[in-house]
């Protein structure tokens, strides 16, 4: 079936006229309709948009105009702006929010000949780690519905690894696209800081915010990121360096690659199961030609305590345009401007988002700033810090990406600290603006382990090879959970 | 940190939301049990640390100083909840 397909494979597929783009497209619709949309994925579906689309996309191809991606059918998380379509960020204040322009991503795709298919659930304003914090209520994760996908960006890592869509954009502030990416099976890199642009991205911490692709693997990763990647005039944190060709690099040999494991990743919090699975991956990646090594990270235990500083005051920030004033939910009835502030706010945030705002406020106020903010900020120096060690010594680091496998869903809602906790192996690499990425290695009974390795600065290529190399050898990437199969 | 109900209403105040009574006292709570999480931060030895606000320690990039946008008030404001003659309502301010 196509949707089992690669988009490596879906060109071959369009290219060799086995079917059109408005077939391609028409078959993830019926699929949308069909009973796979019972995990809650989507928030919007953009059916006539996708088709006009793709029909534009077969008269490209006939006249020998195809972009690199024309005629795949994506979806984008519900916090890139989408012209004329609704971008809620999973949040009753931007319900009825109708952007009046694309972001660069969702421009970029576009160009590159892609079809959207529609918006995917997330957690409120990215804000959760297990997409339960959604204005549009939880999404299920594909390969158990009692369990949880993942967040922030769990419709996302949800629709890819069901067949929804060929792939699809996530953003990852400390971990929101390789934790849900680990948890459904699927492949997902977060580049450096400023490698892709944020215009036009809902922001939330705006120095941690990163977007990336959500893939079935490496190769398609590659593509995506190929065509996300590069500077914009509008984001002024993107980077000017210029784009490699990340494909181009991905079929080098990895012999001789050092390898790093962080010691402090493989601690007591993680699952014996999940820990020996991520040691098998290893032995493979061993066999290529990599050397392994331990790694340490001395100030990991700093990485959660400086986040839940650092993300809450710059949402803090970010968030109080919301007023009810220029765009977005208002209060009836406000007796006065005060009244029209706070009450809309109050009516239309959700509880997680809410808390976040208010400790960020309390780290920014008057008496605390230096013992919370400048302090979290200092200590963001010294994981740099420790990461540029390291990095003298080895070329990547290994991990797990997540301490255990999805979670029941309920099962931490009411353990916000456990919740923070899940972040544990991601968060580190969003403080210090490094690239990782995450890929299934191995199932843990009937649910999904991901892998996780960071790179340097700039070196997403080696990410991309490193990841494809072990794929080459390994396929549990291949394979699709029993949900993705409904019809 | 344990912050008390006073601190919370006063930092809601600052951030514009109103927290219902009945959710004060779980609020406090939540929020002390944040900043104990964040606690261990301060055992971390940072004398003579630059703070770091950007992963790349990037600094502003300045542009050339030409007109790039064009204006767009109508469309922007065709999402606004009430604007009339080009302006946004909002409650009236002084009488």
């Amino acid at each position: 079936m196509p949707h089992e397909r690669s988009i490596t494979e879906l060109r071959a597929g369009l290219e060799n006229g086995e079917f059109s783009a408005v077939e391609l497209t028409r078959h993830y619709l019926s699929r949308l309709e069909g009973s796979s949309q019972d995990l809650n994925a989507f928030i919007t579906v953009t059916g006539d948009l996708a088709l006009e689309q793709a029909k534009k996309s077969d008269i490209d191809r006939s006249k020998g105009q195809a972009g690199p991606l024309s005629g795949i059918p994506i979806a984008h998380k519900d916090i890139f702006c989408t012209r004329g379509i609704r971008t809620s960020a999973g949040s009753l204040i931007l319900d009825k929010f109708i952007a009046p322009y694309n972001s660069t991503v969702v421009e970029k795709l576009e160009q590159a000949g892609a079809v959207m298919l529609g918006k995917t659930n997330l957690d409120e304003f990215a804000m959760g780690s297990s997409n339960e914090n959604s204005h549009y209520g939880h999404v299920l994760n594909p390969w158990d519905k009692t369990r949880v996908p993942g967040g922030s960006s769990g419709g996302s890592a949800a629709a890819v690894a069901a067949g929804l869509c060929a792939a699809s954009t996530g953003t990852d502030t400390g971990g929101s696209i390789r934790q849900p990416s680990s948890f459904c099976g699927v492949t997902g890199i977060k580049p450096t800081y400023g490698r892709i642009s944020r215009w036009g991205i809902i922001a939330y911490a705006s120095s941690l915010d990163q977007a990336g692709p959500i893939t079935q693997t490496a190769e398609d990763a590659a593509l995506m990121l190929e065509v996300m990647a590069g500077h914009d005039a509008k984001d002024s944190t993107s980077i000017a360096t210029g784009v490699p060709h990340y494909t181009d690099s991905l079929s080098d040999s990895i012999k001789g690659l050092r390898i790093g494991l962080c010691q402090e990743y493989f601690d007591e919090g993680l699952d014996a199961t999940t820990e020996k699975l991520i040691m098998e991956a290893v032995a493979v990646l061993e066999s290529q030609g990599a050397v392994i090594s331990e790694i340490s990270l001395p100030t990991t235990r700093y990485a959660i305590p400086a986040y839940y500083v650092i993300a809450p005051a710059e949402c803090s920030a970010n968030l109080s345009r919301y007023d009810g004033v220029r765009f977005g939910y208002r209060c009836e009835n406000p007796r006065d401007l005060d009244d029209l502030y706070k009450r809309t706010r109050s009516e239309a945030f959700g509880n997680e988002v809410k808390q976040r705002i208010l400790v960020g406020a309390f780290a920014l106020s008057t008496g605390y700033y230096d013992a919370y903010y400048r302090k979290a900020q200092q200590v963001r120096r010294l994981i740099k810090n420790d990461f540029q060690e390291a990095f003298n010594s080895v070329d990547v680091l290994l991990s797990p990406t997540t301490p255990t496998p999805a979670f029941q869903i309920g099962e931490k809602s009411d353990d916000q600290i456990a919740m923070y906790l899940q972040d544990i192996y991601t968060i580190s690499s969003n403080l210090a603006g490094l690239p990782a990425i995450s890929i299934p290695a191995g199932m843990h009974g009937h649910l999904p382990t991901g892998l996780q390795l960071i790179g340097n600065y700039l070196d997403e290529a080696r990410l991309l090879n490193v990841a494809h190399q072990y794929q080459l050898q390994s396929s549990w990437h291949k394979l699709s959970p029993p949900a993705g199969d409904a019809e | 940190m344990k912050v008390t109900r006073d601190v919370v209403e006063k930092i809601a105040e600052l951030a514009q939301l109103q927290i219902p009574d009945g959710e004060l006292e779980s609020m406090t709570e939540k929020m002390s049990r944040v900043l104990d999480l964040v606690e261990e931060m301060q055992s971390a030895d940072t004398t003579g640390i630059e703070p770091m606000a950007n992963p790349l320690d990037a600094t502003q990039l300045l542009r050339p100083d030409v007109i790039t946008e064009e204006n767009q008030r109508d469309l922007y404001q065709e999402i606004a909840p009430e604007t009339k003659d080009g302006l946004y309502l909002v409650p009236k301010v002084i009488d």
